[in-house]
């Protein structure tokens, strides 16, 4: 309503066809972000952070903010949120604690029947939301409540300890270790780098077919040389730990496929193109609907997940399980340069977001800082994250 | 003192380029209601716009007086400190508020911040009693009709000791009795001395109320005069708003009808919220093969309504009525259904509608036909861009590559991107809204040529203007509607701005 009178029509010139691109401040405005966080740790912690042992730790304590924020970068896209994954993380850690402790299920049925609950859970959800009206907001308020009572109940006689080691395995295990360091990882490590830049070169080879605006050479070089030695460097301490942790292949995987969801397919289309205008989408015949609904079918089941994963590394299913874990599944997409309005967000982003949470979860126990003042931190780098995002839009005029 | 309360003068205002308004000048008399009539687009709501301190004084050219003091309005409440209250077409009240709290919002009866409920209350019902609403205050506004909240709009601009009153098209959501009553609230505000300016199209009513009337056309104004002469009649009003030599040139066509491709038939629609409220009236029509087929109305006629729930029921509430594709009764319920069977409907608000404007090019152009780009629910993306980028090429979209930002891209660019988009989804029938609305002449030309071409090849095409000169121009047959009924079916040859006015005016009956 407000713009209207304040809009005004666009440039009636367009500027003549740029072959380059500008550098994306913004992208390297987060690798910044994090980079100096992980140097500030470092040196705050005397050198500790960087610990081979340390870094194992962190990729296992983390790995439920990043598997929570595929998921939720997904919902903020599409202009809802989810306060609930924290409460039903909690309650499938219970339900797998049971299937195994009470009913002697086997570990994958476990598992199995876990990501059935998720996906019930987002199912049930997503109904409200999608078919019925009612804003994201409410519904996973109510099911933050729900499903923590429902944690209780299903744990009313306490917490459930010493699963099976299989199902630990998930949140606590590597794939082994063929010598120090380990080969495998370092193997794992190249891999991945080389896929990476094997990629790069072929998005810049097509862009430079269709004749589309590429980022710079020397930008996308000095990019893929620090990406790379990042994740040599982290492979390099993992291999001289205890090897690729399960949960690392685990997260691996997640990021390719809804990298590929959201880039690539039709669902991943109309989840942006309701979040940038969802009137455009529905008279463009989006059935929004269901969209809406699988997106908390969805949440629900990568919110299992990482209630599979918390378990599992803790070894015990607690009543009090994945409090606050929303939270920084929420920081983590915004930190990664979601917006508050939807349309725009990335998995890429919403991961090192998650990466910058886990930096600061772990450098600051490392540090012994008192848990009061973690929070107080936290809440501070997403408001400084986010208000410089805003600054920074506004000074460059764009949205 | 001077009998003329407003003095504007050579007001001028443009929009990046575009003018609004070219050199308007416009006197009220003190006392009198003075009618303001245009086509949609002449200007009439940016002039008062300008009047109100809406757009601030230094964004506009020219010299506005009010009681003979030069004004220098940068808010709305500089000019209603003075005494002069808009009261917009859409009305600005809170729902849930009461009618006392609503009267005196920004202005409440209080001391130290704590309201007076006693002083507030007892005064709003004066006001209500001044302006003939028989409701207790404490009422909340969703409770009341529109036509009782248009006059709590009117009690609130006389909270604020209003001396013009400037109303926007008051009856255009009203019904018969309840304009009566608001008319005839107007006059009586005339006997206590208030000025009215009233924005019109209804000439029944300016006839009945108006003391003088001024035209506007194109950004200037035609001409003022009494609506006391002789001379001031209805048929003097429609060729001043309309007579506008035909200054767009329309590409040459040579029209080849076919078979009838679209018939609607009995179609009914109520509005969404006011339910009882028919917005679409027992609608008929037909659409050929390569025929090109206007449809003229004033805002607020029904054209948009009657489109949008033809396109898979996206507006309105029990839509009944019948829909023929090919002789075929078709059952049209979603926006996928119309799109599956070969309706595309391009809006007339562009940016709320019809783009998402934080995507490139090629994710606008793709939106409704993703899945000829897919398979197994995976996009070719590679296909995807060459589609994009051959209808940039092909539809002149100037911009950078496929990959520039929707948002933006000038008007007639946006224009270019819907249409493509529609284009690309491969209809058989094409309802075009206000396809030139806010674009420049280059554009437009370059947009009337594409949809000659559209017809060319054998599509229904359904153009909606508020631009006669338009239609007139460019449809094989052109269909009045006026407060949502079908009042005429105009052939090309006998298609004259006075005749089309003159349904378009035409009312109930």
């Amino acid at each position: 309503m407000t713009d209207t009178l304040t809009q005004q029509p666009a440039d009636l010139h367009p500027a003549k066809p740029r072959r380059r691109m500008r550098i994306d401040t913004r992208q390297y405005g987060i690798f910044g972000a994090l980079a100096i966080v992980v140097l500030l740790f470092q040196v705050l912690t005397g050198g500790k952070l960087l610990f081979p042992l340390n870094v194992n730790n962190l990729i296992l304590q983390n790995a439920y903010v990043l598997i929570l924020a595929i998921g939720m970068v997904i919902v903020i896209i599409a202009g809802h949120i989810d306060l609930s994954v924290g409460s039903v993380a909690a309650m499938v850690g219970a339900v797998a604690a049971l299937s195994m402790s009470q009913f002697h299920l086997p570990w994958y049925a476990a598992v199995l029947i876990s990501l059935l609950v998720g996906a019930a859970v987002g199912a049930w959800q997503g109904y409200w939301i999608a078919f019925v009206g009612i804003p994201a907001f409410i519904v996973t308020l109510a099911g933050m409540l729900v499903f923590r009572g429902l944690t209780l109940v299903l744990l009313t006689r306490g917490t459930i300890s010493g699963l099976e080691d299989p199902f630990v395995a998930i949140g606590a295990g590597s794939l082994g270790k063929t010598g120090n360091p380990d080969l495998i990882t370092l193997l794992i490590g190249a891999v991945a780098v080389v896929g990476l830049i094997g990629m790069g070169l072929r998005t810049r080879r097509t862009l430079k077919r269709l004749e589309l605006p590429r980022e710079p050479a020397g930008s996308f070089w000095l990019k893929s040389i620090l990406v790379s030695a990042a994740i040599m460097a982290i492979a390099w301490l993992l291999a001289n730990a205890k090897g690729t942790p399960v949960i690392l292949v685990v997260l691996g995987v997640l990021i390719l496929s809804y990298t590929f969801v959201l880039n690539r397919t039709v669902f991943g289309r109309h989840v942006y193109a309701m979040g940038g205008n969802l009137f455009a989408a529905v008279m463009s015949g989006v059935k929004t609907k269901w969209v809406n609904f699988f997106i908390f079918v969805n949440m629900g089941v990568l919110a299992a997940l990482a209630g599979i994963v918390s378990t599992a590394r803790a070894d015990s299913a607690v009543a009090g399980a994945g409090q606050n874990f929303e939270l920084d599944a929420i920081a983590a997409v915004f930190i990664g340069g979601a917006s508050v309005q939807g349309g725009v967000g990335t998995i890429g982003g919403a991961i090192i977001g998650g990466l910058l949470i886990g930096v600061l979860n772990q450098g600051l126990s490392i540090l012994a800082v008192d848990a009061a003042w973690q929070q107080v931190i936290k809440g501070l780098v997403l408001l400084i994250a986010v208000a410089f995002d805003i600054i920074s839009k506004r000074r460059s005029g764009g949205r | 003192m001077s009998n003329t309360i407003l003095r504007m003068h050579e007001i001028s205002k443009d929009f990046s380029g575009v003018k609004a308004l070219d050199g308007v000048s416009l006197e009220v008399e003190r006392g009198q209601v003075h009618a303001i009539c245009g086509e949609n687009g002449a200007g009439k709501s940016t002039l008062m716009k300008v009047l109100s301190g809406v757009y601030p004084h230094g964004t506009y050219d020219g010299t506005i007086e009010f009681e003979g003091a030069e004004t220098a309005y940068k808010t709305i409440n500089d000019s209603e400190a003075d005494g002069i209250v808009i009261i917009h077409q859409e009305l600005a009240l809170s729902p849930y508020l009461s009618i006392a709290e609503n009267i005196f919002l920004g202005n409440e009866n209080a001391r130290n911040g704590v309201i007076d409920w006693n002083k507030t209350n007892r005064e709003a019902t004066l006001l209500l009693a001044r302006v003939g609403l028989d409701e207790n205050p404490a009422t909340k506004i969703l409770e009341l009709g529109v036509g009782k909240q248009q006059l709590v709009e009117i009690a609130k601009a006389l909270s604020k000791r209003v001396k013009l009153l400037i109303l926007d098209e008051p009856t255009a959501a009203l019904n018969d009795e309840d304009s009566d009553h608001l008319l005839s609230l107007i006059n009586h505000l005339r006997e206590q001395g208030i000025t009215s300016i009233i924005i019109s199209h209804k000439l029944k009513e300016i006839r009945k109320i108006a003391d003088t009337v001024t035209i506007i056309r194109d950004g200037r104004t035609v001409e003022t005069f009494s609506m006391r002469g002789e001379d001031a009649t209805e048929a003097r009003i429609i060729r001043s708003m309309v007579g506008r030599p035909l200054d767009h040139l329309f590409p040459p066509r040579d029209p080849h009808i076919g078979e009838e491709i679209l018939r609607v038939e009995e179609w009914n629609v109520y509005h969404p919220v006011d339910t009882a409220r028919k917005v679409v009236d027992n609608a008929h029509f037909t659409v050929r093969a390569g025929e090109i087929v206007g449809f003229a109305g004033l805002m607020g006629a029904g054209r948009t309504e009657l489109a949008m729930s033809i396109f898979g029921r996206s507006y309105g509430t029990n839509i009944s009525g019948r829909i023929y594709k090919n002789g075929k009764e078709i059952t049209v319920r979603t926006v996928d259904d119309a799109i599956r069977h070969g309706i595309a409907y391009a809006t007339e608000d562009r940016k709320k509608y019809g783009l998402n404007l934080i995507g490139d090019i090629t994710v606008n152009v793709s939106a409704a036909a993703l899945g000829k780009l897919a398979k197994n629910g995976v996009i070719d993306r590679n296909r995807e861009y060459a589609t994009a980028d051959s209808y940039r090429r092909s539809m002149n979209i100037k911009a950078p590559s496929v990959r520039s930002i929707t948002g933006k891209l000038s008007g007639g660019n946006q224009q270019k991107v819907v249409l493509s988009k529609w284009i690309f989804s491969g209809p058989d029938v094409l309802i075009l809204d206000e396809p030139t609305r806010g674009i420049d002449v280059g554009a437009k030309y370059e947009i009337y040529g594409i949809i000659n071409e559209l017809a060319a090849q054998g599509k229904a095409v359904i153009v909606i203007s508020s631009e006669l000169p338009e239609l007139i121009g460019m449809a094989d047959r052109i269909y009045a509607i006026s407060e949502g009924k079908l009042t005429g079916e105009v052939p090309r040859a006998e298609a004259t701005q006075e005749v089309l006015m003159h349904y378009m005016t035409a009312g109930k009956g």
